[in-house]
């Protein structure tokens, strides 16, 4: 899980100002992690404390339902994934969330260098979770994803 | 007279076998007397045994003051103790990262021996020692073999955080896991760290956690586990929890990955009643759930093992940075010494004082600044001494 998606920057950090700090797994998860997230910006750490990490900051900011990620490689193959569950009791219902989904395929297009495309379906994603009025079950609404995605599209065409 | 060797293995199999054969008869009663005695002793295996250091109905107890903030906070505690005319008298060792041989570490360890009780602060382990240097703390757990440590995380009335109504205890497993401190480096840039889990000790403390459920009147226990990966050393411990559970038929199982356990814990930490894990996730959800009470200069903790018990703050941290500046939180380390009074039966004394340190932090004025206050450490005690004044028992000078 790429966690800079998840931790957004805190706008006290100048953008080319890299600080690196060596933390220990128990001064960053203690109590900054929990009572003031806010002061992370990346955070590079080996797999079994990322797996735990990415985990925990996906609960902070509302769940896997609306957490992106993407597994990087070599020459730049990549695979973007939403990581929760297949959730077999809602499949085919119409009700899932698709933030996730569509988030990860953000960052695909932030990889792949379309930056202009990745910028206006993220704001139109944010944007329509910000209002509100249009939300899926898990998000307190009672909307379906097919009206999600439709209030989505909706805010890109207005963007135009 | 000759006999053979007495032996008694770790864990719970004990043997014992002596064979005994004497010309004097008596000297031969004497011998089998105690050594009878010495097997009953040992098969109480899970039983308290009541720490002998008493004479006089007054107890000693090692103090380890540590590094960081850990003497001053140490010193508070001596304070309140004294002026609450507590019956301890504390035998001082200093162990700390500046002193460079194992002198202090073994002396620390008899004194706590002799003893059977310690508190201490935290003894800071800098990153840049070689690898062979361990640990410490991790040496004094291991060569006491205290192998459950326990924080009961309770949400405090005076303090303000997201979650309320937190109520949990995490039991995590002390001597063994990824604290092995066993790795190599067969190839250079290649490193292996070995994670021991054991039979033995994945029982011992599915056992412990179960035990203490039932005696606290708790439904249920969650092991905390990756075994999905580890298939062979989480696995062998869930196995270990599964197997001890079925003998507590009054009390539910369950378990949960330890990445999916930390988000649910900052989601709905409510949800969590007693937990057990082994060591390394042990450290990482006691100090999520730390900071979910409040951070970590308000959660004890306390490591126990079959006949020792050392106290200490949860969270194990030194706080060098704000050492010295009389701005710590002391209440972490005055919980973790009324803990220490509760297992010496100073029950009394106990009560006494935790109820003044949870009067005091109701008191948002004096809260210190971890919990987002501007009091400082001396007027935190003074307060807690006030409240003990207050309440009628006898007591020392303010």
């Amino acid at each position: 899980m790429v966690l800079y998606r998840v931790l957004s920057s805190s706008p006290n950090k100048p953008a080319n100002a890299l600080q690196s700090t060596l933390l220990n797994m128990q001064e960053t998860i203690r109590e900054p992690m929990v009572q003031d997230p806010t002061q992370f910006d990346v955070l590079v750490m080996p797999n079994l404390y990322g797996d735990i990490l990415s985990d925990l900051c996906a609960g902070l900011i509302g769940g896997l339902g609306v957490t992106p990620s993407g597994n990087i490689g070599a020459n730049g193959v990549a695979i973007f994934e939403s990581v929760h569950g297949t959730a077999p009791d809602i499949a085919g219902k119409d009700l899932a969330n698709p933030t996730a989904l569509l988030l990860s395929a953000v960052m695909m297009l932030r990889h792949m260098g379309l930056h202009g495309h990745a910028k206006k379906i993220e704001s139109a994603c944010f944007d329509t979770i910000r209002d509100r009025k249009v939300l899926t079950k898990d998000l307190g609404g009672n909307s379906k994803c097919s009206e999600f995605t439709e209030a989505i599209c909706q805010r890109m065409k207005d963007m135009d | 007279m000759c006999f053979s060797t007495l032996l008694w293995g770790e864990g719970y199999d004990t043997t014992l076998f002596a064979t005994i054969w004497t010309k004097p008869v008596l000297l031969n009663i004497k011998l089998t007397l105690v050594l009878l005695l010495s097997s009953v002793h040992l098969q109480q295996q899970g039983e308290n045994i009541p720490p002998p250091a008493k004479y006089g109905g007054r107890h000693t107890v090692t103090l380890i003051p540590g590094d960081g903030i850990g003497p001053e906070l140490l010193n508070h505690v001596r304070e309140v103790f004294r002026f609450t005319c507590v019956p301890v008298d504390f035998e001082m060792v200093n162990v700390n990262s500046a002193l460079e041989t194992d002198d202090d570490m073994n002396n620390a360890i008899t004194a706590i021996r002799r003893n059977g009780v310690a508190l201490k602060g935290n003894i800071e382990t800098k990153h840049t020692l070689p690898a062979s240097v361990k640990s410490r703390n991790n040496v004094l757990r291991t060569s006491l073999d205290l192998y459950a440590n326990v924080m009961h995380c309770q949400s405090l009335p005076g303090v303000q955080t997201r979650h309320k109504n937190i109520d949990i205890m995490i039991i995590r497993e002390n001597t063994e896991g990824e604290y092995s401190s066993l790795e190599h480096e067969s190839v250079s840039g290649v490193v292996e760290s070995l994670k021991i889990i054991t039979r033995n000790n994945s029982i011992r403390i599915a056992d412990y956690a179960f035990k203490l459920a039932r005696e606290r009147g708790r439904r249920r226990v969650t092991a905390v586990h990756k075994a999905n990966i580890m298939k062979l050393g989480d696995g062998l411990f869930l196995q270990c929890c599964r197997e001890v559970a079925s003998g507590y038929p009054d009390i539910t199982l369950d378990s949960m990955i330890v990445d999916n356990t930390t988000m649910q814990l900052v989601s709905k930490p409510q949800q969590f009643d007693v937990m057990v894990m082994p060591n390394l996730y042990g450290n990482v959800v006691s100090n999520v759930c730390a900071g979910l009470v409040g951070g970590p200069g308000l959660v004890p903790g306390a490591n126990y093992g079959r006949d020792y018990a050392v106290f200490e703050t949860a969270t194990r941290n030194t706080g060098k940075s704000i050492a010295e500046k009389n701005i710590a939180n002391p209440t972490a380390m005055l919980l973790a010494s009324c803990l220490m009074l509760d297992h010496l039966n100073l029950n009394d004394y106990a009560s006494l004082i935790r109820n003044a340190v949870l009067t005091t932090m109701n008191e948002t004025r004096l809260h210190t600044a971890d919990l987002g206050g501007q009091g400082t450490t001396s007027e935190v005690v003074q307060s807690v001494m006030r409240v003990i004044q207050s309440k009628g028992q006898f007591t020392a000078e303010l």
